[in-house]
């Protein structure tokens, strides 16, 4: 018996009362006796499905210094995450079901957030030729994708986009051309102003629309990592408007930053794809809005202060965000009453949990104990010397933010409190 | 004179004014063979080149020379960098071993800002990346005045290789704020997205930037551009785009020709422009030196 006392539910002071992993009761009863209960006291808080992140670095293998899996699996439950998947860019790539097996036994030693692991598209990513997805699968990956090195030749992805919809794989493309893609920011006034080489953005506009007309063509699914662009916004909305299924992310980077970031030279700004212009940020934030955009995954990639201290070009790309995620998302669009809290949790949990066909936490009687409590007014100032990832590598640092994550419970159990 | 030289933006009218003033004086003493000034005495500089750069390089340690200071060069080979040397450690010895001014040349635009964030020394920006080479905007500047008196009302056409190309930011941002008009030309493959919202007009053609200018200044097209498939031979690019004695006549009267050199005759300009009576790219070379003699004066005093 575990009980979450004090929290606002649909807009109602309860005491959410959890047997095992399971909801058993919701009691708005404000006499109930629960001294004799083990509880957490989550006054002020709004009690809500904990996030799914479905687009994360944990690192391991191989990178255990930028982040491992304990360190990424502790920053998720501090970012309100009952579950993260984690990406295969690892060393070795996760690309066979040994690699995805010891992931999976990792991550249940930590008794943090649960782990759906991506596997590679192609063997080695090295783009020629399929990985062993349905091995991948029974050890338990979600979804298949060469994040980061995205897969050039179209016939290899028309393949894997086929191979991987006959096993109810869902297939994430990193959509990025890199023979437009030699630089290391937006390509624009700004990179000009910088003197940094720029990422045009068709680099990831045209392989949006080449993911699309092959799903279109194939009928299978296709989901888009990362978008940052205007004209992605456009291509999805087109491409859902005549049916064809594609489901898309995009980040508190793109709806919270802009290239005006890189000006002063701070590596931390950098990532891929880059922080578009402000044009961008609006029209991504429209696409969250009106629902072209299905769901906020952070991309939390950390990196060693050694390696972003380096000069900018130089300094590897990506952003670290599990623990800001919220607060920025909050503040962004529901603090500006773009949107509320309830559309928010769709993006960050239940359309989430939908795209990738896993449970997420519910607040009803038998639900599953996965659940935030946010503290809705609680101001403070982004400092990523205080976060449990070993990835502080946020050009966020010192943004004033409201909405902060209070408690964190995972199949029942509190993981985190503040 | 500001703590650090990182590049032209931010600058005042007032402070490049400080700087030409200075510099005129310096460049007196040069015409009258006074290479013996003691304005920065017991001042010690350091060269710190990651890229070759025999000519700028030469021009910081005569310019420290010539007025009192003391002068160490490091050439870092491009190897230790890819060794994965690390610029913090570079510039944390470099503050241990006391150098006053360190004047850096790095292939990494914003290599100097991080430079300066972590010495407490003076810090000159002899050219980073694609994004600013300041002292040279500075030298093209002086040039100008010293021919035209003045800077503001001035045309300048700025011609070649734009997207790559420090030299042309310092001088658009320079030029700008001092009150000239700065045109600029380049093949499309070859031009910057947003180059206009630094304050450039950006021309269509080549004639259309040279006609009416009291400057043609060409920037170096690098052969390896070629190799990359920016532009199709050199052929096509001189006869097509390149500064040629017709199309200088389209300019005013009293034009001058400007080149930061290294010159590819034949190329981007033709060597009869470049020899031509109205070219002052010889004596770019001597005021660059009066410009960093004059840098280094002053961040002396300010010290």
């Amino acid at each position: 018996m575990f009980i979450i006392k004090n929290v606002l539910v649909g807009g109602k002071v309860a005491n959410v009362h959890l047997i095992g992993n399971r909801v058993s009761k919701i009691s708005y009863d404000k006499s109930e006796d629960t001294s004799n209960t083990p509880s957490f006291d989550g006054k002020g808080g709004v009690l809500m499905p904990a996030f799914i992140d479905m687009h994360v670095h944990l690192r391991e293998p191989g990178y255990e210094y930028k982040e491992d899996i304990k360190s990424g699996l502790e920053s998720a439950v501090a970012g309100g995450y009952s579950a993260v998947c984690p990406m295969p860019n690892t060393n070795p790539v996760t690309d066979n079901q040994y690699i995805v097996n010891y992931i999976m036994n990792k991550a249940r030693e930590c008794k943090l957030a649960r782990v759906y692991p991506i596997g590679c598209i192609s063997k080695g990513m090295k783009g020629l030729e399929l990985a062993e997805m349905a091995s991948m699968q029974k050890e338990g990956i979600v979804a298949v994708s060469d994040d980061g090195m995205p897969v050039a030749s179209s016939g290899l992805m028309r393949l894997a986009m086929e191979y991987a919809d006959g096993l109810g794989l869902l297939v994430i493309s990193h959509s990025e051309d890199k023979e437009l893609a030699k630089g290391y920011v937006n390509e624009g006034a700004n990179a000009t102003r910088a003197g940094i080489e720029g990422i045009n953005r068709v680099a990831e506009e045209s392989m949006i629309a080449r993911e699309i007309l092959l799903a279109d063509a194939l009928k299978t699914r296709v989901h888009i990592a990362h978008v940052s662009t205007a004209n992605g916004v456009d291509l999805i909305r087109w491409a859902k408007a005549k049916g064809i299924r594609v489901t898309a992310e995009t980040g508190p980077n793109y709806i919270c930053g802009t290239d005006e970031l890189i000006l002063d030279y701070n590596p931390s700004a950098k990532v891929n794809p880059p922080l578009r212009e402000e044009s961008d940020r609006l029209a991504i934030i429209q696409g969250l809005v009106d629902g072209t955009i299905d769901c906020i995954a952070t991309d939390h990639a950390p990196h060693s202060m050694s390696e972003k201290s380096k000069e900018f070009a130089t300094a590897p790309f990506g952003i670290s965000g599990l623990e800001s995620a919220f607060s920025m998302c909050y503040t962004e669009l529901v603090l500006t009453g773009r949107m509320t809290l309830d559309r928010l949790s769709e993006l960050m949990t239940t359309n989430v949990a939908k795209i990738l066909d896993i449970p997420c936490g519910e607040i009803v009687e038998d639900g599953l104990a996965d659940f935030v409590i946010v503290d809705e007014s609680a101001e403070y100032i982004i400092d990523s010397s205080n976060w449990y990832s070993k990835g502080k590598n946020t050009p966020f640092n010192g943004r004033h933010v409201t909405g902060k994550v209070m408690a964190t419970i995972v199949d029942g159990r509190l993981v985190y409190k503040i | 004179m500001r703590k650090h030289l990182l590049g032209l933006e931010g600058m005042s009218r007032d402070e490049i004014v400080e700087i030409l003033d200075t510099a005129d004086m310096m460049r007196d003493h040069l015409d009258k063979g006074e290479f013996d000034n003691d304005y920065a005495s017991g001042s010690s500089v350091v060269n710190l080149f990651f890229e070759n750069s025999t000519r700028t390089r030469t021009s910081f340690e005569n310019a420290s020379k010539f007025v009192g200071a003391n002068i160490v060069n490091i050439s870092v080979a491009s190897s230790s960098v890819t060794k994965g040397e690390s610029m913090y450690d570079t510039a944390m010895t470099l503050q241990c071993i006391k150098n006053d001014i360190i004047v850096m040349r790095h292939s990494i635009a914003g290599a100097a800002h991080y430079l300066s964030k972590h010495v407490d020394s003076h810090v000159i920006n002899a050219g980073d990346g694609q994004h600013e080479h300041p002292t040279q905007g500075l030298l093209d500047m002086l040039t100008m005045r010293r021919h035209f008196g003045r800077l503001e009302g001035l045309t300048v056409a700025i011609i070649g290789d734009i997207k790559y190309s420090r030299v042309a930011r310092s001088n658009i941002i320079g030029l700008t704020t001092m009150g000239a008009t700065v045109k600029v030309f380049g093949i499309k493959t070859l031009m910057p997205a947003g180059i206009e919202e630094m304050g450039a007009t950006v021309c269509e053609s080549i004639e259309e930037a040279i006609k009416g200018s009291d400057v043609i200044m060409g920037l170096r097209i690098q052969l390896e551009r070629m190799q990359s498939g920016q532009f199709p031979s050199v052929r096509e690019y001189h006869r097509e785009f390149g500064i040629t004695a017709d199309r200088v006549k389209l300019a005013n009267a009293n034009a001058i020709i400007m080149h930061p050199a290294p010159v590819n005759r034949g190329v981007e300009i033709s060597g009869e422009v470049v020899d031509s009576a109205n070219s002052k790219i010889f004596e770019q070379v001597t005021n660059g030196l009066a410009v960093r003699m004059a840098v280094i004066k002053l961040m002396s005093e300010a010290k």
